[in-house]
């Protein structure tokens, strides 16, 4: 098996560039900070600039589909980029999760069209699955009858922002997924842990579906290990960002005289996170280069990015909410901000237990008893 | 004869090598000068001196070709110090006629060198160190005590930091010599250490001679090129990916599944959490490998270093552990003088005590972490109170 390079190639230099400069230019922390406090103008604004502007709706879609026709190992810079400015847009759920789910699917039926339109920007999807719904575990479902779905489906992330909703339900011939119109539904939005992935509640109450994969549950599983597997590399930029932010704060902040970072118990704990983060950034990247590849260890490699990378940005977060000391505490400073999503991204598409658990199996180290 | 332009010329010139000097057939020793005077020895060497001026990357491929073959090796784990330290310190600072003394016999083992460096009054601060080393006529006068010294029992020669001139702040009066091992005023000891065996020595210092033609680099200049000697021991992670669950954590995996009836939760917990450090610790080495690669050194060593010895650590005291009443027993605590380390050797005791120096040996834990935070994250430095202050000034 040849080695997977675990370094960004110059294409995703430049795509790191790009992304990064749209957010430095629209993605205000504080505007961000005002989502907690229900103003969710920033939201469409700019994920029609990361879409449409920039392209990134359609970046796993092939290009004979509309899409970019670009790889794991790009979507993950993307959203290391995501995760370090805070951006409040559904590119996990939309142009990662639905749209791989939607992958195998063939071009001239409804999924097909929805793949296209989904590519362009145009319409937004999300998987009706809670976030906190691992890639190994049983799958939550609606009932469908005669083409009709009824059921709720609980703390879906990308409801709020999706113009459809693939809904995975039951039927006689095992679980299918489903397209349903986001307004033909009634999606409760939900006082999230993470208001800048605001979950809803999704209930529907016999509303019209059109049938878009069959036997869905594989599709469904891949879907769930790619959001998973990138997910990663989402945490590993909230990560950098607070090891980043604290050290610029640490080097201005004094106190005794000093310059707080250079006092040795905190040099220490920094030196500490900046290792992990390293670790880090190698175990995402290789989830990503993996899932590229398209490896025999794929599953192996998401498994162990998650369990490192999910109790990494909430290590990275809590020691950056500590080391800037009050003002980490305060409303205004953004720290909080990642905070909440670290705290959040730790449980999503399982937790690092979840995720050891099924490495045990992977690498057969049974469980006792 | 122009050296190989590419590795396919390299591997055409490993080949010619075998041809003329069969493995099976020729002297061992015959056998390796003829590799080194043929710059097949170290191929990122000059040419003359067991090189031929190529990348250090062609190395790998080298070794391969000739272990395919059935050649004798150098024994590279028996001179550990003078192939990772000492060559690269001798060929950077050193003149020609040392070059030519002292590396061909050092990569062909005839020669084996050890390190005296530190002193039980220098360890982390090693510029503080106190030996000193005095002109008399063409050649120096050396008293002191070293400690930490692996192989000097075995060592023909070693790499010396001393102190010529006591008048100047502590870095600015040290120089470096090649110790001859053999002189009379040389008293090697075995230090015993927590494991029951003496891997490393004291080395007492009593009116040695050195001649002033074993002086490497200028009068002064000593901590330069001890911190060229040191930057080399980190820049020495290259070579081979190591394998996942090799190492310290393949040992625990393999005790875990031959034990099913000493498995408790507990255990299954930190045993998992544990496999995901180390496998997260070699992808990093995998990456840094990777950025070494394309020629962009990487912070990581130091970071590496830290890694390594903490999981070391957890795994061999979860290890005991898991064995139970077997981890009441240990192998042996007959005092020995092992040729060299070898951790998954011995038992599960053995390398939990063993592992306790991981965070200690070449630059400890907390030196690491002022590393890490001021050269890689730009932190501010340490306070050096003694910097400015000559060195026969300073409180010891």
């Amino acid at each position: 098996m040849s080695e997977l390079d675990l370094l960004y190639t110059d294409v995703e230099d430049d795509l790191r560039s790009s992304v990064r400069g749209l957010l430095a230019d629209r993605c205000d922390p504080g505007a961000v900070i005002a989502l907690y406090d229900g103003d969710r103008s920033l939201v469409a604004p700019l994920w029609k600039a990361i879409a449409t502007d920039l392209g990134l709706a359609g970046l796993l879609v092939p290009e004979a589909r509309g899409g970019a026709g670009a790889t794991a190992r790009e979507a993950a810079v993307v959203l290391e980029e995501l995760g370090r400015a805070m951006a409040p847009v559904p590119f996990l759920t939309s142009a990662v999760v639905a749209a791989t789910a939607l992958a195998d699917t063939a071009s001239a039926d409804t999924a097909g069209g929805l793949l296209a339109q989904g590519a362009a920007g145009e319409r937004t999807a999300a998987l009706a699955v809670p976030l906190s719904t691992t890639p190994y575990g049983a799958l939550p479902a609606v009932r469908a009858a005669d083409g009709r779905l009824t059921g709720t489906v609980t703390s879906v992330a990308g409801a709020l922002e999706a113009d459809v909703l693939l809904v995975p339900a039951g039927t006689a011939d095992g679980l299918a997924l489903y397209a349903v119109t986001a307004t033909d539904t009634t999606r409760d939005p939900v006082v999230s842990l993470d208001m800048a992935r605001q979950l809803a509640d999704v209930h529907l109450d016999g509303v019209a579906g059109t049938p878009v994969v069959a036997g869905a549950e594989p599709a469904i599983r891949r879907a769930l290990l790619t959001g998973a597997a990138l997910l990663a590399s989402e945490q590993l930029g909230v990560a950098r960002w607070c090891l980043e932010e604290t050290i610029g704060y640490l080097m201005q902040r004094k106190q005794f005289g000093r310059v707080v970072g250079g006092f040795q118990a905190l040099k220490h704990r920094l030196a500490d996170l900046a290792t992990a983060v390293d670790g880090a950034n190698a175990a995402a990247r290789h989830a990503a280069a993996a899932l590229a590849a398209d490896d025999p260890d794929v599953e192996l490699a998401v498994a162990v990015a998650q369990a490192y990378c999910s109790d990494l940005a909430v290590t990275a977060a809590e020691e950056a909410v500590q080391l800037h000391g009050g003002i980490g505490m305060t409303w205004e400073h953004p720290a909080h901000l990642y905070l909440k999503r670290a705290k959040a991204d730790q449980i999503a598409f399982g937790t690092p237990g979840a995720h050891r658990a099924r490495l045990a199996e992977l690498v057969d180290l049974p469980a006792a008893g | 004869m122009t050296p190989p332009a590419g590795p396919a010329e390299l591997r055409e010139r490993v080949e010619r090598f075998l041809a003329e000097h069969d493995p099976a057939t020729t002297e061992r020793l015959a056998f390796l000068r003829a590799r080194y005077d043929a710059g097949l020895a170290w191929v990122h060497f000059p040419e003359g001196h067991g090189g031929l001026g190529l990348p250090q990357a062609w190395q790998l491929a080298v070794d391969e070709q000739f272990a395919a073959a059935g050649a004798p090796d150098n024994n590279p784990h028996s001179n550990v110090i003078g192939l990772g330290m000492a060559a690269p310190t001798i060929l950077a600072f050193g003149t020609e006629e040392q070059k030519r003394r002292f590396l061909r016999p050092l990569w062909t083992g005839e020669e084996i060198w050890c390190q005296l460096f530190s002193e039980p009054g220098a360890g982390s601060d090693l510029a503080a160190l106190a030996t000193r080393a005095v002109r008399d006529g063409d050649g120096w006068v050396v008293n002191g005590q070293k400690v930490w010294t692996s192989s000097a029992h075995l060592a023909r020669f070693a790499i010396l930091v001393a102190r010529t001139d006591p008048d100047v702040p502590k870095h600015r009066g040290l120089t470096y010599f090649l110790c001859d091992m053999t002189d009379p005023g040389v008293d090697v000891r075995p230090l015993r250490q927590i494991t029951g065996e003496a891997e490393f020595n004291e080395v007492f210092l009593t009116d040695v001679r050195i001649p002033d033609a074993h002086r490497l680099g200028a009068v002064g200049q000593g901590w330069a090129v001890a911190t060229a000697t040191l930057n080399t021991e980190r820049v020495a992670i290259g070579g081979r990916a190591a394998p996942r669950e090799g190492g310290m954590v393949g040992l625990v995996a393999q005790t875990w599944r031959e034990h099913p009836e000493r498995r408790t939760p507990e255990l299954h917990d930190r045993l998992l959490r544990l496999w995901v450090d180390a496998e997260v610790a070699r992808l990093t080495g995998l990456r840094l490998r990777q950025k070494l690669a394309q020629g962009r050194p990487g912070p990581e060593g130091a970071a590496m270093k830290l890694t390594f010895a903490r999981l070391n650590q957890q795994l061999s005291g979860l290890e005991l552990e898991l064995l139970g009443e077997q981890g009441l027993r240990y192998s042996d605590w007959t005092m020995v003088r092992p040729e060299r380390v070898e951790f998954t050797g011995r038992d599960a005791g053995y390398r939990y005590l063993r592992s306790k120096g991981n965070s200690i040996e070449g630059g400890t834990s907390e030196i690491l972490r002022n590393i890490v935070a001021e050269r890689v994250l730009g932190l501010p430095p340490e306070p050096r109170v003694d910097k400015d202050v000559p060195w026969k000034d300073q409180a010891k």
